[in-house]
């Protein structure tokens, strides 16, 4: 029974992929991709596409991390309520509503989207790193302490390596958002892969939309294996092994 | 100021768009329950499965959600649907199943087991300890996932007007279009204040939903 259903879900597999490819012929997409012009216009898209979520989501890293540790340190500790509480609030704005706000500021283009992209990405960063300092049992800390470590030891080497695992939730999370959100960026005059898609959408055009939605979703799909990859090299052997 | 003088001039749009995005998630929401709970339900019950639910349910929110359109478009437009308000609500279900098959399975998974050998010691069949016992201790969790959901949805509808399936999203695309900024701005406020009133109100539901036994508990254990 059960070698039957592999086997069924094997047959299922190809047959998906056949029918993938002759998807792929019948709406143009292999033309459009071989096109000799239009490929370098896809690839362009797509770099500018990768270029926006590198750059917001490197700043939205370093700073959603420094407002993390900082709101979890003694003297900034009894914000940490009302920050979390905001943070919350932030993240129920829809992504659209942060562009579109960012252009009404900022004006078109690339710059706008940037900003606005960090912005959306430091909330779930910055709310995890604080989530996870935070549930750091205690006792460890003491530990350290009683070590003799000084607060920056305890902090490298028992709070970060401890919360590592729900850090990288929040990186995982923002990452994905990012490139969710980089792709609507169009609208706001960006570019990206979204020029493509949206550029389908008005003209019903399939191959065009396709070739937009296609990366957009793999570019996803890799950010989140990736994100797991990260994990097996930043998460210490011993933490690991206790799960 | 200016923002709070368009939407006071468009009121009676105002309610019709809200109206139309509250319409979308709802439906959405409740298309999407049963198919969670009733998936999360069953991966409890054969654990085999629950992993590769909980990852397929995991790729399917991954797909960013205008790549999602984008990718439903050509396949729905065969039979004519591809633009408008049906793909919206596929989009909204399919994204809504992770939040609520993981916050089912993790509910039930959690049900302390001597309640369970409780009930079974009092004669409870399957079917009985589902409804009597396990569902009844698991709905405030199910109902956090619903909540999640719906706050994701109410930011993905927005999105959705992109192809044509209306909402308060009408207001930001129109507004970029004709570069007001006045309509951006009541189109953002609008639908982040749909989503804090929402969340608001499931919050509110979590609270009722739980049985009066565990407040109790919780109650004694402060």
């Amino acid at each position: 029974m059960k070698r039957l259903l592999i086997n069924l879900y094997r047959v299922v597999l190809a047959l998906a992929i056949l029918a993938a490819g002759v998807v792929a012929e019948r709406t143009g997409l292999m033309e459009l991709l071989s096109d000799p012009y239009e490929y370098p216009v896809i690839m362009e898209l797509f770099i500018q596409h990768l270029y926006m979520v590198t750059v917001s989501m490197t700043f939205a890293t370093i700073i959603g991390l420094a407002a993390g540790i900082l709101l979890t340190r003694k003297r900034f500790r009894r914000y940490a309520g009302i920050c979390m509480y905001i943070i919350g609030l932030g993240q129920t704005i829809p992504s659209l509503a942060v562009l579109a706000l960012a252009m009404s500021f900022l004006g078109i283009g690339t710059k706008p989207a940037v900003f606005a992209l960090t912005i959306y990405s430091i909330l779930p960063i910055a709310r995890n790193t604080l989530a996870g300092i935070t549930a750091v049992p205690p006792e460890l800390i003491d530990a350290g302490k009683g070590m003799g470590m000084p607060p920056l030891k305890i902090l490298m080497e028992v709070e970060i390596p401890n919360a590592m695992k729900v850090i990288l939730t929040g990186f995982r999370v923002a990452l994905i958002i990012n490139i969710g959100t980089a792709a609507l960026a169009y609208v706001i005059g960006a570019g990206g892969l979204g020029d493509l898609i949206f550029t389908g959408i008005n003209l019903m055009q399939t191959d065009k939309l396709l070739a937009g939605a296609i990366p957009v979703t793999l570019l996803a799909l890799f950010a989140d294996f990736l994100s797991e990859l990260l994990g097996r090299v930043l998460i210490s052997r011993g933490l690991r092994l206790s799960d | 100021m200016s923002t709070l003088r368009f939407i006071v001039d468009n009121f009676d749009q105002v309610l019709y768009l809200s109206w139309e995005h509250v319409w979308i998630v709802g439906v959405a929401l409740l298309i999407a329950t049963p198919i969670g709970v009733v998936l999360g339900i069953v991966i409890t019950k054969h654990d085999q499965f629950a992993s590769k639910v909980l990852n397929g349910a995991n790729i399917l929110m991954t797909i960013p959600s205008i790549a999602l359109f984008g990718l439903m478009l050509p396949v729905l437009s065969i039979v004519n649907m591809g633009l408008g308000k049906v793909p919206a609500v596929i989009a909204l279900v399919l994204y809504s199943q992770l939040p609520i098959i993981r916050n089912t399975y993790t509910a039930i998974k959690n049900v302390p087991p001597s309640l369970v050998d409780a009930g079974r010691g009092m004669g409870m069949g399957k079917w009985k300890l589902l409804r009597e016992l396990e569902i009844p201790l698991a709905i405030p969790v199910i109902i956090a996932g619903l909540r999640t959901a719906a706050v994701m949805n109410i930011g993905i509808a927005a999105i959705a007007t992109y192809i044509g399936a209306g909402g308060l999203g009408v207001y930001i695309q129109q507004g970029i279009a004709r570069v007001y900024p006045e309509m951006i701005m009541s189109g953002a406020i609008l639908v982040s204040l749909l989503a804090i009133i929402v969340d608001g109100g499931m919050a509110l539901l979590e609270r009722l939903a739980t049985p009066q036994g565990i407040k109790v508990q919780r109650k004694l254990a402060r």
